[in-house]
């Protein structure tokens, strides 16, 4: 019998009969498997991630996969506005989409915003039938086909007889109670890597083409698709093999009746142009036609690996045999720091002299990482590893450089760059990364540290006669200091490039409020990668000039398009914005009593059981490599890399729980509360008798859709007219007591990569203290959520009820505020942290917040907020409004200074 | 039923009625308000089509939803209105019925597009702004949906169809609908192809049209509006070469003149539907604007003659198969 044609619909249609060929799904408008694409996205850099999409459309895809699931990224939000603006663009909206999630609400807002027919990628049976068939029926309301993944309770299917029984159990609830019709059923029995070693992987290609054959003759109407990529996944970074086994396996899939597949339609190579005697090792692999196919194949893999690319295992052992430029170049490039000692003598001894050798292959080797760098073929933690070998290699010449120096002159013409953190702010990770891809591209990096007063900075530049000055903060008080150092510059009539950059500078802010301070030039640096590029124009004397002019036209006219913003989105007054409150019903609601009322102390918190908490995704992020953890450690691109500082990052924790190397302290307190107004009176007990003290809360002004209120989260607490008695609790803790002398350790080596890698390990300790301790206080303190059981993925995901806001983020944007808590908690001794002039806390490696407990409490971003509602706030706070304005200032929708 | 309506030369108070007379916002020109203010018009409106031959007559709630219904702020009314103009159709169809049961009369429940598009930006220079979400569109046809069947529709006409995003928010909350009250009636999909392009307004082409409205239960899927019948036929003649269901089409008389009225008389618009009847390309015939009682009598006489469309026996297996 002939089944139904799968009939689908971008503004075109496509038809898939029985006849037709092969359907290929384009996969790279996808965040988990495209980092480009994944890059696009984050730095919403829309025009080229459609450019993506268009190439995979004219490439071939004839239907398009959107996949939006990455921890940082509000992924169902994304899938909204990529679709959207996919919609717009005819030439990609021809063709049917794929929505493709783990998210069920992901797929929900994908479909929401498709007028063609598309398929949803993918439901299974993992949560049970019950889930199945409720997800099932919405999808065919919605109108689309599905693919079912051969998933089941007990997980997914990893044999033939698992694969037929899961597939056709999907298919008999599909079309026996979710009304689909077979031919909208698409069947994905798992793809999974061959060639691993692995005895129970032999058969995981000869399985898939069984089970797909078994589906076309059992399951009539049904399709069968796979996610080719996976299958040569144990020889990532071999692509020349990978897209002959890619071939190979579609060849015979769709002999056994795989008629969709999810590719990369422009890297597809020809079956028959796969060279016979590799076209048939990778049969071997396929069909386990042999005991040693594998090894067989590994062999020969090495050899077309070796077509493309030179340094391989065989030449491990080899290397040491050449000269010693090239042995230096050899030990830079792979960040190997054996023998470099030994090699920096031999060159010293060569050359007669240690500046010809840093100037002479040192620097030459640091060259090709730079390229290599710049080129994307070298990832982060390689490069500051590369800098560690070359940092050791100066220091080993150094008392020779001493000695020399005392006889000539010193003529260094490398360009001279000075980074500070600037005063107030303690956060340095991302300026340490900054100042190794520096030094490693031939810049002599003076780097004050931390918490680095105007003066003090500006006195250093011009004593080293500095050629560029880059400045870094991540919290949102550092945006104002970074203005001020711009306004001393022009005081002093200085002419040296500013550079900024950290996590919450921005081209905006960049363009709007500092650069009008400066008349030389002032560039925002995105990230590390752009540092090089960004110093080189600024500096170079021959392109600095026409270089600073064209930045200054472009931060003009985002300054002028900014104000033509501005002027357009009107805020409410906030009166109206207080009567959109978020709505929450108080009657008969009954909050939760903590169990502990007044603050709790946890001296020396347990390393070994916070590391378990770790989100580690922000960890690599940190690194510049971009995925979620764990499938980065798969990852096609960065994969080992990613694998290799995981394992760096284990050792370190390993040491520091063994000797005890960090120190965790915490405090969190819990108080009756109730609200007034858009504060929130704490007081000592129940009776409610005695104020503590008062927490104050900005609430949004921008106008809502309908249904949206204007949020505030003073919302979330009881208002004191209803009676009722509410909670609300404060926690601070960190995991960075004793960082220094980790730090001094590394430093005095020359270690930059461990220097990064304790900062940011520390880090992530605080944060995942901060999740156990919102654990605790669920289940234990306040005790609302007695019965959770979260995995560290579902915490990391805000699974849980309840909210932990931070002063200082978008919830509540004031850093001022944070005073109270200390003075509350008494962190200061409590905890052992300490507050900044611009509240930022020290070590940085901690983290404070207050817990919210009703299950309506949401995170929000505040966003811009009018004069009305400052005046107001200021006079709650007893503060002068100009100061509140001061802190405020990136969050003003007027300028201050205009009256 | 608003070339009719406009023949009333009906004035602001018309449409304020008693009900409204307070209402601060300008209501001429909301014809469906006037199922609330003037219900005895749109009767004698309905009683009229009846008289000249139609087996289905629309309810007048075609900017009856939430979302059209606020630019008058009157998203309040819209469950009353739509159940009141289901109830003054239905009363109006059945008193036609009761005289003649061999040829019994349905109402129809218009569900229009409103003026919001949720797959197409309003904004030039921010694409991926949108105007009206699926969620709302869902909400407000739902609340269109209740009422009519409230009110008696026999069937909802999703009609106007130019962006193809609508009317899937439309058929889901129809579907919905009918899950929470346990009850079906027919539904009818109604698209409109807007210029020579051949496509819709948010870009399909015919074929990506059907595909993308075929997963819900529906009775008959073809086009209205925009262009006049001789137009209107290629695209009519390739929907009913693929569709497994039942075709409608109810076109313009013509396409209008620089004063924006449509001049094809009765006679002119009967010849061009007559080769749809000969071509076998249509199950349901009738008009959109322009279109009289007198055209709609002519068009009733011609399809006397005539057969109507066959459903291709193997498609229409499919499309029972696909209404399980």
């Amino acid at each position: 019998m002939k089944s139904l044609p799968l009939t689908l619909s971008g503004l075109e249609p496509l038809i898939i009969t029985e006849d037709s060929n092969f359907v290929n799904v384009g996969e790279r408008t996808n965040v988990t498997g495209s980092r480009k694409f994944l890059n696009c996205i984050k730095e919403k850099d829309y025009d080229q991630a459609l450019k993506i999409a268009l190439d995979q459309v004219e490439g071939g895809a004839q239907i398009i996969d959107v996949n939006m699931d990455e921890g940082m990224l509000d992924s169902a939000a994304e899938m909204t506005n990529f679709l959207n603006l996919m919609a717009s663009e005819p030439d990609i909206a021809k063709i049917p989409i794929m929505v493709d999630s783990s998210k069920w609400e992901v797929i929900l807002a994908g479909l929401k915003c498709m007028q063609g027919k598309g398929v949803v990628n993918s439901i299974s049976l993992k949560d049970g039938e019950e889930e199945f068939l409720r997800r099932a029926k919405i999808i065919r309301r919605f109108g689309a086909a599905v693919i079912a993944m051969a998933f089941d309770e007990d997980g997914q299917a990893d044999t033939l007889p698992r694969r037929k029984e899961i597939c056709g159990r999907a298919y008999k609830l599909l079309t026996e109670e979710a009304g689909f019709h077979p031919s909208d059923i698409i069947l994905d029995p798992n793809i999974f890597p061959v060639a691993t070693g692995m005895d129970e992987h032999r058969r995981n290609a000869i399985d898939y083409f069984e089970a797909a054959k078994w589906i076309r003759g059992n399951l009539p109407g049904a399709h069968v698709i796979g996610g080719v990529s996976n299958v040569s996944f144990s020889f990532r970074g071999n692509n020349r093999v990978r897209e002959a086994i890619h071939s190979a396996f579609l060849y015979h899939g769709i002999q056994h009746g795989m008629d969709m597949g999810i590719v990369n339609p422009t890297q597809l190579e020809v079956y028959d142009d796969i060279p016979e005697d590799l076209l048939e090792r990778v049969e071997d692999v396929l069909f386990d036609r042999r005991e040693d196919a594998t090894e067989r194949l590994m062999e020969i893999a090495e050899e077309y690996k070796n077509e493309g690319s030179s340094i391989k295992k065989k030449a491990d052992d080899e290397w040491r045999k050449k000269s010693v430029e090239e042995r230096i170049s050899h030990s830079l490039v792979k960040g190997i720091n054996e023998h470099i000692e030994e090699d920096a003598e031999e060159a010293r001894v060569k050359y007669g002299s240690p500046l010809e050798v840093i100037e002479g292959p040192l620097m030459d080797g640091m060259n090709v990482v730079g390229d290599l760098f710049g080129a994307g073929k070298m990832f982060l933690p390689q490069v500051v590893k590369s800098a560690r070998v070359m940092k050791q290699a100066v220091a080993y010449l150094t008392p020779y450089l001493e000695e020399e120096k005392a006889q000539n002159q010193d003529t260094s013409e490398q360009p001279k760059v000075l980074l500070a953190t600037v005063k107030g702010d303690v956060h340095d990770i991302g300026k340490n990364i900054v100042s190794v891809v520096l030094a490693c591209n031939n810049y002599n990096v003076v780097d004050l540290g931390v918490m680095v007063p105007a003066d003090k900075i500006l006195d250093e530049a011009e004593k080293h006669k500095v050629d560029a000055i880059g400045l870094s903060g991540l919290i949102t008080p550092s945006l104002d200091e970074m203005i001020h150092v711009a306004r001393e510059m022009k005081k002093r009539n200085m002419d040296l490039p500013l550079m900024i950059g950290g996590a919450t500078t921005s081209r905006l802010h960049t363009a709007v409020k500092i650069d009008p301070e400066y008349d030389s030039s002032v560039v925002h640096v995105l990230d590390a990668s752009r540092a090089v590029s960004m110093a080189g124009d600024v500096i170079n004397p021959k392109k600095k000039e026409q270089v600073k002019q064209e930045i200054k036209k472009e931060y003009s006219e985002l300054r002028e398009q900014h104000e033509g913003r501005q002027t357009k989105k009107k805020l409410l007054t906030i009166e109206e914005a207080r009567a959109n409150q978020t709505e929450i019903d108080w009657e008969g609601y009954e909050p939760p009593k903590p169990s502990v009322i007044g603050t709790k102390v946890f001296e020396d918190y347990p390393i070994s059981e916070l590391r378990n908490y770790i989100d580690w995704s922000p960890f690599f992020r940190t690194w510049m490599l971009t995925g979620k953890f764990p499938d980065i450690l798969d990852d096609e691109e960065v994969g080992e890399q990613a694998q290799s500082l995981y394992a760096d990052a284990n050792a370190l924790l390993d040491e520091i729980v063994a000797k005890d190397l960090l120190k965790a302290k915490g405090v969190i307190g819990l108080y009756p509360a109730k609200r007034y107004g858009d504060d929130v009176i704490l007081y000592e007990d129940e009776s409610t008798d005695k104020e503590l003290t008062r927490f104050h809360f900005l609430r949004q002004q921008t106008k809502k859709r309908r249904g949206q209120p204007n949020s505030c989260l003073a919302d979330y607490i009881a208002p004191k007219q209803t009676g009722i008695t509410d909670y609300i609790g404060f926690f601070a803790v960190t995991a960075g007591l004793g960082i220094e002398k980790l730090i001094k350790h590394y430093e005095e080596k020359h270690d930059d990569y461990n220097v990064i890698l304790v900062k940011a390990v520390a880090d992530r300790l605080a944060e995942a203290f901060a999740e156990r301790m919102h654990e605790r206080v669920r289940k234990e303190f306040w005790g609302y959520s007695k019965e959770e059981s979260f995995s560290n993925e579902e915490l990391i995901a805000e699974d849980y009820s309840g909210i932990r806001p931070a002063p200082g983020y978008p919830a509540c944007p004031d850093h001022t505020e944070k005073r109270i808590l200390f003075d509350l908690l008494d962190v200061e001794k409590n905890a052992s942290i300490e507050l900044t002039e611009s509240f930022a806390m020290y070590p940085a490696s901690s983290v404070s917040g207050i817990y919210f407990s009703h299950p309506q409490s949401r995170y929000f971003r505040v966003g811009n907020l009018g004069e009305d509602q400052i005046t107001d706030y200021a006079q709650r706070k007893s503060s002068a409004k100009e100061k509140v304005e001061k802190w405020l200032s990136s969050n003003l929708d007027y300028d201050p200074n205009s009256q | 039923m608003g070339t009719m309506i406009q023949r009333y030369k009906l004035g602001e108070e018309d449409y304020r009625g008693e009900q409204f007379k307070d209402h601060p916002d300008d209501l001429k020109g909301n014809n469906d308000l006037l199922s609330l203010t003037r219900p005895d018009i749109i009767k004698a409106i309905h009683e009229e089509y009846l008289e000249a031959g139609a087996d289905i007559v629309e309810t007048n709630t075609f900017s009856g939803t939430t979302i059209a219904q606020a630019d008058y702020n009157l998203e309040e009314v819209v469950y009353e209105l739509n159940k009141k103009s289901a109830e003054i159709a239905r009363e109006a169809a059945g008193a036609f019925t009761k005289k003649n049961p061999d040829k019994p009369r349905f109402v129809a429940g218009s569900m229009g597009p409103t003026n919001k598009t949720a797959s197409i930006s309003p904004e030039v220079t921010d694409p991926g702004y949108r105007a009206v979400t699926f969620d709302e569109l869902a909400e407000a046809y739902k609340l269109q949906a209740r009422g009519l069947m409230d009110g008696g529709a026999d069937v909802l006409l999703v009609e106007t169809i130019f962006d193809t995003l609508n009317a899937k928010a439309a058929l889901f909350a129809i579907q919905e609908l009918f899950e929470e009250r346990g009850e079906e009636i027919p539904i009818m999909v109604s698209g409109t192809i807007t210029d020579a392009s051949g496509r819709t307004l948010s870009g399909q082409t015919v074929e990506a049209f059907l595909i993308s409205v075929s997963h819900a239960p529906i009775l008959s899927v073809g086009f209205n509006c925009a262009l006049g019948a001789k137009q209107l036929q290629p695209y009519l003649q390739n929907l009913s070469d693929r569709s497994p269901f039942y075709i409608s089409a109810y076109p313009n008389a013509g396409l209008p003149n620089e004063f924006g009225e449509y001049d094809e008389g009765p006679d002119e618009m009967g010849a061009q539907v007559e080769q749809y009847l000969e071509d076998g390309l249509v199950n349901i015939l009738g008009g959109c604007c322009g279109t009289t009682p007198g055209h709609i009598t002519k068009m009733a006489e011609l399809a006397q003659n005539y057969e109507p469309r066959k459903i291709n026996r193997q498609d229409a297996k499919s499309a029972k198969e696909m209404l399980v």
